[in-house]
């Protein structure tokens, strides 16, 4: 991929921003804010040894909200021509002519506002030709195939690479962005014993190629994956303690963020409705987000309100000490916005001294879950139900895989009786953490 | 259609039909098999009700055109947003790039009209005023608030989509479609005595946007949302394990679009990733089981006139009493397969490749009164509101998770259960089917369909159903 010009891309967005504050400003709005990311990629995929697709991306995106004193209308658009430009602005404007009065609307508070941009070595495009990425899928597929004859067929593997700008602008003088890059190589495998089908995949990503895994362990580990699901059984219905895997305990945490972000707090949509400054984890649990981390995927100065963003504990000795908000939702419960719009930034949750096979000894007998299927997570009650598949532990030690199961409890019992937190992050996600040994479930299954 | 679709998308931007013959004829200049181009522009409007305050609005522009050439089982792509011609030109030079160069020949377009009218070109973004639509939400609100004391919060959106769609290819290829599309979802939360529960209720389709206010459509989602969260309040942890389970008519049919309908669309056969692949005229389901795709009802959500690469949609029997008779294919995949494309090429937009997909998926209605089929259950549940669901279409393994659900003890469905994840196996599930109802019902118009990254809209329908033994994902 080549032929990104991130610094003139930059300076495109910004003016383009300037254009339309001043757009906003002419069409009688108080205040204006604007969002805008421009971005090109490649993506190649090799099915069986042959190149499956190729395609080329070029995404660019322009939202804006205007305000009329408290009144708020927002547009956007993916073409970043001056007449569809001009429709927005003025479809913004019209909105807001109609939306009410709400006096927590509004920009965030000038005071909070991002003044340092450090740089976060966000950026590292990947200069590849297509012969090259498609290379590299085929390197990773084929490590694939190699692993088992039992490896019969295969989704394909795919790398794929982007390179783009992001910018915020308000009408309080804010406009600012960076560049940044992302990569990713993937690979998809199908295993065949008599029967039985199975498939399962694996894949990482960075911001810089060189953190990638290489395509071979890609390849390798979707496999080994693959092949370890073969022979699946059900289990009983039973109670019993479960592992999640490190990438699946990373979605228990997001779990736990969406149970503590604003506008489920405001809403009181939420299991964890005051548990501010209340124990929520065993005492030994300490979560952090930090949005500093170099070149990490969800690393950022500031927020999508231009506010500046900062390395705080979430969760310290077991108790939750801040909540993730907006401004929005900070003004709702008469609080100060913690720099979360968009998100949270870089989780991490302390790790044991534990390995996976520690843990599993620790466990004794249970299941160890390395796929969850499904939405059912509800937030307002906790209620936790999904589906699962994975394999079953005895005396510390893998009997059989299993599948076609349950898992269920409710996230505060779960969150409460979390007994380790083993060190096995190997995922490369915004999210770090080890896999979690949860004290019991109910499984649900023959 | 075609007619507004070329005003919309191409004069805008000066070209022509000659225009896409020579960017045609420009991807045919390499060994391709098919080349298409995909024009696309939409609008979107959206309105949030909260707090009893009309809070947010918002508009949404999305435009441009996508250009694909495949060879063989290769596939190049690439798009731009800017649809003058030498944007074009060089889009197609990227996509054709993944096969030799060498002419295939050249392409004569010729426009025909689609077989169906399933819906009005209207743009229902004008179909109320700014006025009408702030009042409709209010009303809605009302109705919610005025339900029950126990209603603490109520939020509700009114969602107005206008897709206009144009698409020429070099099978010759030349068509448009302007789609209109509303939705409006009402979310409450109740609280009885420090217990909070929610629930929401959605429907829309292919129309203007007073659908919602004739019929009082709009309040009736409102009465809906709160009966459930209401019932939620009652609710009593689900039991684990198998058992028998009743599903309701309508929405549950999102049953068959994980535990068959992935599962029989065209790309998984012809790789044979799919559990139901090399299948064709074997018995997958229990005899009383006929399920079809349908492209063609008037006015649904996943109904389309012609998919997204032109084909004009169609009603296509996937299983019948029980055999499995066809899959869902785009252009690609069938002639991959050497069969006809059967209406299923759908994209999320410009921006993304067309594959095939499913549009309103559903069962046809048997013989039994709702009531037998309750009453024939010992001990199981009855199922009547999901949330979403998921499939390994290779493994077969599909969840969905209930909403709303009861015990049914003794032939008779007594107390609501809390939500639980249903889980069982495709082809397994469907030969367990052991009664169906006579009441067919569709969902009321609120799916969305997620494969690859890629959203699109769809419809799912059933009687009520009996299985006789699904994992049931509960606590107690």
């Amino acid at each position: 991929m080549r032929g990104f010009d991130d610094k003139a891309r930059l300076a495109h967005l910004q003016e383009l921003i300037d254009e339309v504050l001043k757009e906003a400003k002419s069409q009688g709005a108080s205040a204006a804010e604007v969002g805008a990311h421009s971005d090109i990629g490649l993506s190649a995929t090799v099915r069986l040894g042959e190149p499956e697709t190729v395609e080329h991306t070029r995404d660019n995106s322009l939202g804006i909200s205007v305000y009329f004193g408290q009144r708020k209308g927002s547009a956007s658009t993916s073409d970043l021509s001056s007449t569809a430009i001009r429709e927005s602005v003025r479809a913004a404007c019209d909105i807001a002519r109609y939306t009410a009065e709400d006096e927590f609307a509004g920009l965030a508070d000038p005071a909070l506002l991002a003044t340092e941009f450090p740089d976060l070595d966000l950026y590292h495009p990947w200069e590849l030709s297509i012969d090259e990425a498609l290379a590299i899928s085929k390197e990773c597929e084929a490590a694939a195939l190699a692993m088992d004859p039992r490896i019969s067929n295969s989704e394909g593997a795919t790398l794929n690479t982007e390179a783009g700008v992001g910018v915020y602008g308000n009408s309080n003088g804010f406009n600012h962005g960076y560049p940044i890059s992302r990569h990713s190589i993937s690979c998809s495998v199908i295993a065949k014993q008599k029967d039985e089908m199975q498939r399962d995949y694996w894949y990482s990503t960075a911001r810089h190629s060189d953190d990638l895994e290489p395509a071979v362990a890609v390849g390798e580990r979707a496999a080994r994956r693959t092949l370890d699901r073969l022979g699946a059984r059900k289990l009983q219905t039973r109670q019993a303690p479960v592992i999640f895997r490190a990438e699946l305990a990373a979605g228990l945490l997001r779990s736990f963020v969406s149970a503590i972000r604003g506008s489920a707090l405001y809403r009181q949509a939420t299991f964890l409705l005051d548990a501010l400054d209340t124990q929520v984890f065993p005492e030994w649990v300490h979560i952090e987000e930090n949005p500093y981390l170099l070149r990490g995927l969800a690393s950022a100065p500031f927020d999508s309100e231009g506010v500046a963003t900062r390395r705080r504990d979430l969760v310290t000795d077991g108790i939750l000490k801040s909540y993730v908000l907006g401004s929005y939702s900070a003004r709702k419960l008469g609080l100060q916005t913690t720099g979360n719009a968009g998100g949270v930034r870089n989780l991490s949750i302390g790790m044991g001294d534990m390995d996976l096979q520690q843990l599993m000894r620790e466990m004794g007998t249970g299941l160890v879950v390395t796929e969850l299927m499904g939405q059912g997570v509800n937030t307002i009650t906790g209620d936790y139900s999904r589906g699962a598949a994975g394999y079953w532990v005895e005396n510390g030690e893998v009997a059989f895989p299993v599948e076609e199961i349950t898992v269920a409890a409710n996230l505060r019992d779960m969150f409460r009786n979390l007994v380790a937190v083993g060190n096995d992050d190997n995922y490369s996600g915004s999210v770090r953490t080890g896999s979690w040994l949860i004290e019991s479930m109910m499984i649900a299954g023959e | 259609m075609l007619e507004i679709a070329q005003q919309q998308l191409l004069a805008p931007a000066g070209l022509e039909l000659h225009h896409l013959d020579k960017v045609l004829d420009h991807l045919l200049s390499h060994q391709v098999d098919l080349a298409d181009v995909y024009f696309q522009s939409s609008r979107l409007e959206a309105w949030t009700l909260e707090d009893g305050i009309v809070k947010e609005g918002s508009y949404n522009i999305e435009q441009g055109a996508g250009i694909r050439a495949i060879s063989g089982e290769k596939t190049g792509f690439a798009y731009t947003d800017e649809l003058f011609l030498p944007n074009l030109i060089e889009a197609a030079d990227t996509a054709r790039a993944i096969a030799r160069s060498g002419q295939r020949g050249t392409v004569a377009i010729e426009s025909r009209p689609a077989r169906h009218q399933l819906y009005q070109p209207v743009n229902p973004l004008d179909s109320l005023t700014r006025e009408e639509k702030i009042s409709l939400l209010h009303d809605v609100e009302q109705e919610a608030r005025h339900q029950d004391e126990r209603v603490r919060q109520v939020i509700v959106s009114l969602v107005g989509a206008q897709d206009i769609v144009l698409v020429a290819a070099s099978d010759g290829t030349m068509k448009g479609d302007v789609r209109p599309l509303v939705r409006m979802n009402v979310h409450v939360i109740v609280e009885q005595g420090g217990r909070r529960e929610q629930s929401s209720a959605g429907g829309g389709g292919r129309t203007r946007l007073d659908y919602f206010t004739e019929q009082q459509r709009g309040k009736q989602l409102a009465r809906e949302a709160v009966r459930q969260a209401l019932v939620n309040l009652e609710a009593v942890d689900a039991p684990a394990g198998q058992m028998p389970v009743v599903l309701g008519p309508g929405w549950p049919g999102v049953l068959l679009h994980e535990a068959v309908g992935h599962g029989l669309e065209g790309d998984f056969n012809r790789k044979g990733t799919s559990t139901f692949s090399g299948r064709l005229g074997e018995q997958v389901a229990s005899p009383l089981c006929t399920v079809v795709d349908d492209g063609t009802l008037e006015g649904r959500r996943g109904s389309l006139n012609i998919d997204d690469e032109g084909t004009d949609t169609g009603y296509n029997v996937l299983i019948e009493k029980g055999v499995l008779k066809g899959y869902m294919q785009d252009k690609h995949n069938a002639s991959l397969m050497g069969v006809a494309p059967t209406g299923n090429g759908r994209r999320e937009s410009y921006a993304h490749l067309p594959m095939p997909r499913m549009t309103n998926t559903y069962m046809l209605a048997g013989e039994h009164d709702r009531e037998e089929i309750i009453a024939s259950v010992d001990r199981g549940i009855y199922a009547v509101n999901f949330g979403g669901g998921q499939v390994d279409i290779t493994s077969g393994k599909f969840v969905f998770s209930a909403s709303e659900a009861y015990l049914i003890e003794n032939g008779k469905v007594t107390v609501p259960v809390k939500g639980a994840t249903l889980i069982g196996n495709g082809p397994d599930v469907m030969t367990k089917i052991s009664m169906v109802g006579n009441d067919l019902q569709l969902d009321p118009g609120v799916g969305v369909c997620g494969k690859e990254g890629q959203s699109v809209p769809v419809g799912v329908g059933q009687p009520t159903l009996k299985i006789e033994q699904l994992t049931v994902g509960g606590t107690a």
